[in-house]
């Protein structure tokens, strides 16, 4: 014990070389068991892993760049890629990919790839992806008369009013919390209209397309669709989707094993997933996940990058979705025989083809929540629409008035 | 030479401490509420422009701004009365002759006091769930429709003030229990003799020598409930319809949520000042009434 702790504390020999690796949450813990198999391939390269917690990672990578302690490689979701790419911190990794024999762009999922690039520079590279979709009771959606999820929004409305003439005043069709985003931006970023101008300076939310889908996403809570309820007032969406209190819900892959593992064995074959329905058939949705990159600063981008190429590899991906369930970002490890016939994943490999990414600023998360306050307002405190759309662009363009500033300075030296 | 190099000596390392640690934090943050100090002057200080008074000017005419005071002082003017009327009930019933198990008690009522706020919010949300809720349920007995305690506007802050008083009252029970222990006893015993009621021997007597018990009271609990920040935050996030988004709350997701350290730090020192004036306020409105008494 006491000789372990020793040698840990020893400065590394000159020809080793350790790479320090922060990874969060379920996969920070998982990921430590395809440490070895890397470590014995590179025998002069040790990973020094460091788990973080989802809730703190955010602050922690922050104040790790204020103080100049980050790691060389990093699990980052890939909302805050444009965050940290404005902060400078990110290595540029176009010129390894491309001598790159392992990672082969044309091979991931273009609408997760492309929330890498940022102002055509490649930031990092999609570890694992997820999308929403969704979720449903298929004997509730059967007992309304539905064989099948409904693939355009005209029939899911109709399905959810069928369901609900079926379930009365107690239950709905489906749960849209009202402190969650995401739900609302599935829906309005499979509309054409772009959610932020062209160089992401000013708010497009008065669009007709944010408009079609601002008024679907709040019809459901007029029409008694969907309760008027945020997460927290939830007690247990797994209880509550096995009690029927709703047909609908709009998730991410985490909870196939969360459904498989929660839900009554009765339960078992009465539920599915189906790609989300689009206005007029196809639907896509936000194609999320997490990147691995690399930091500006870190003295080993080498020997981190060695990690993040062997992370990528197509067998090391398929052992990491066996560990953690999370879905791999490459085509060609969908096409391994267990992946290709799981029928729960299946619709999220048809809606990642055609995923997009949200808007590239920094500021993009603060934007999400309050275009869902906007929602918010119009569902709970009964706003009228053109005047909360209004005030919602107001809003966003202030919040991204320092964003144009920088622009600006940029463009007059 | 003795007294005065010498004290300085000996208070020194105090002065040192408390400058590095709060004075010179203190003057940093009201530079920084000067500036539009945010993720982009993270990256290069270069981005950081001086705004002089515009955060204070802009946090004035922002609605938001203006619905966290309303809400904090909805809080405050509910909660903080509520809660140390029920304190002092809890410390009369405490002091009483007639109680058993005092010592029992005692540590019942000041037990949510040192409870984990995140694991009874868990146990309060269940109370007020709409459908399973504790109090819902009970309150269907005596023919009241569930009540949606958390996800209407008009309720939640309710819920919270008493969350709050729930969670805080057993502190202030203490000082109070200790301030009805030292009232001398000949006093109750000459009001029984004159034939007082229980009621006009709490009038006369409890309540004007327990005054500066409650002065103190009512100071800490103000200054307390000011900073509001922990209760929305673990039972609604500050929802719904930013019903429960206090001013402390508010300035949280300002600098640590979106990194606007500038504005946060305008928003902190705004609050600073509001809780300083009142407390000046109560203490003032304290003492003039020992004058005249």
């Amino acid at each position: 014990m006491i000789a372990a702790l020793v040698s840990a504390c020893k400065p590394a020999a000159t020809d080793h070389t350790t790479v320090s690796f922060w990874a969060m949450g379920r996969e920070g813990e998982v990921v430590a068991q395809l440490l070895p198999e890397f470590e014995r391939r590179h025998p002069t390269i040790h990973v020094d892993l460091q788990q973080l917690p989802w809730t703190a990672a955010h602050e922690k990578l922050l104040t790790a760049f204020a103080g100049d302690a980050l790691p060389d490689i990093c699990q980052l979701g890939n909302t805050w890629v444009p965050e940290f790419a404005a902060l400078g911190a990110l290595e540029p990794l176009d010129d390894r990919v491309s001598t790159s024999i392992t990672v082969a762009a044309s091979d991931y999922f273009p609408g997760i790839w492309d929330t890498n690039v940022i102002d055509d520079v490649l930031l990092g590279v999609p570890w694992y992806v997820d999308t929403r979709l969704l979720f449903y009771r298929k004997d509730l959606l059967a007992a309304a008369g539905y064989d099948a999820a409904p693939t355009d929004w005209r029939e899911w409305r109709a399905a959810m009013l069928a369901i609900k003439s079926k379930t009365g005043p107690d239950a709905y069709s489906i749960l849209l919390p009202l402190d969650e985003f995401e739900p609302l931006l599935m829906l309005a970023i499979q509309q054409d209209d772009p959610l932020l101008d062209d160089r992401g300076t000013r708010g497009n939310f008065e669009s007709a397309g944010f408009r079609e889908a601002f008024d679907f996403y709040t019809s459901l809570f007029a029409d008694d669709l969907a309760p008027r309820m945020s997460d927290t007032q939830i007690s247990n969406v797994w209880n509550e989707f096995a009690n029927g209190f709703f047909t609908f819900y709009i998730t991410g892959p985490w909870n196939i094993g969360e459904f498989k593992r929660r839900l009554p064995a009765d339960l078992a074959d009465k539920w599915m997933t189906a790609p989300l329905p689009g206005l007029n058939g196809r639907g896509g949705g936000v194609a999320g996940g997490t990147s691995l990159v690399l930091f500006r600063d870190s003295p080993n981008k080498d020997a981190a990058w060695l990690l993040i190429e062997y992370f990528s590899e197509p067998a090391v991906q398929l052992r990491f979705h066996e560990l953690t369930g999370d879905l791999p970002p490459r085509r060609s490890v969908w096409d391994d025989p267990g992946l290709a016939a799981d029928p729960y994943a299946r619709a999220f490999r048809e809606q990642l083809e055609h995923a997009k990414g949200t808007p590239k600023v920094a500021e993009w998360e603060r934007i999400a929540n309050e275009m869902q306050r906007a929602a918010e307002r119009v569902v709970r405190g009964g706003a009228d629409t053109d005047a909360t759309l209004k005030a919602l662009d107001a809003e966003v363009d202030k919040i991204l008035e320092k964003r144009r500033w920088l622009l600006e300075q940029a463009m007059t030296p | 030479m003795k007294s005065p190099t010498a004290g300085w000596l000996f208070v020194a390392p105090a002065l040192i401490v408390i400058g590095v640690f709060f004075f010179l934090p203190v003057l940093a943050a009201l530079l920084l509420s000067f500036t539009d100090f945010d993720l982009y002057a993270l990256a290069d200080i270069g981005n950081l422009r001086f705004v002089g008074l515009g955060n204070y000017i802009d946090l004035l005419q922002t609605p938001m701004f203006w619905k966290s005071l309303v809400n904090t002082f909805y809080f405050v003017l509910v909660g903080v009365p509520l809660s140390i009327a029920v304190s002092l009930g809890a410390a009369l019933l405490l002091d009483s002759k007639l109680a058993r198990f005092k010592g029992l008690y005692r540590t019942a009522l000041f037990a949510p006091v040192v409870t984990t706020i995140v694991a009874v919010a868990v146990i309060w949300r269940y109370f007020f769930h709409t459908r399973y809720g504790l109090v819902n349920y009970t309150l269907g007995f005596i023919g009241i429709d569930p009540i949606d305690w958390l996800g209407d506007a008009d309720w939640s802050m309710p819920t919270i003030i008493l969350f709050a008083v729930w969670k805080n009252f057993g502190y202030n029970m203490i000082i109070l229990l200790a301030g009805l222990q030292s009232i001398p006893q000949d006093l109750y015993e000459a009001a029984r003799i004159d034939g007082a009621s229980f009621w006009r021997q709490l009038r006369h007597i409890t309540l004007p020598m327990l005054k500066p018990t409650m002065l103190l009271v009512a100071i800490i609990t103000t200054s307390g409930y000011f900073q509001l920040f922990a209760e929305p935050y673990v039972m609604t996030r500050g929802g719904p319809l930013q019903s429960t988004t206090s001013v402390l709350y508010f300035m949280f997701e300002e600098g640590f949520r979106w990194w606007n350290l500038g504005r946060a730090s305008a928003v902190a020192f705004l609050l600073f000042l509001l809780i300083l004036g009142i407390t000046a306020l109560m203490l003032r409105i304290g003492r003039r009434g020992e004058d005249s008494a």
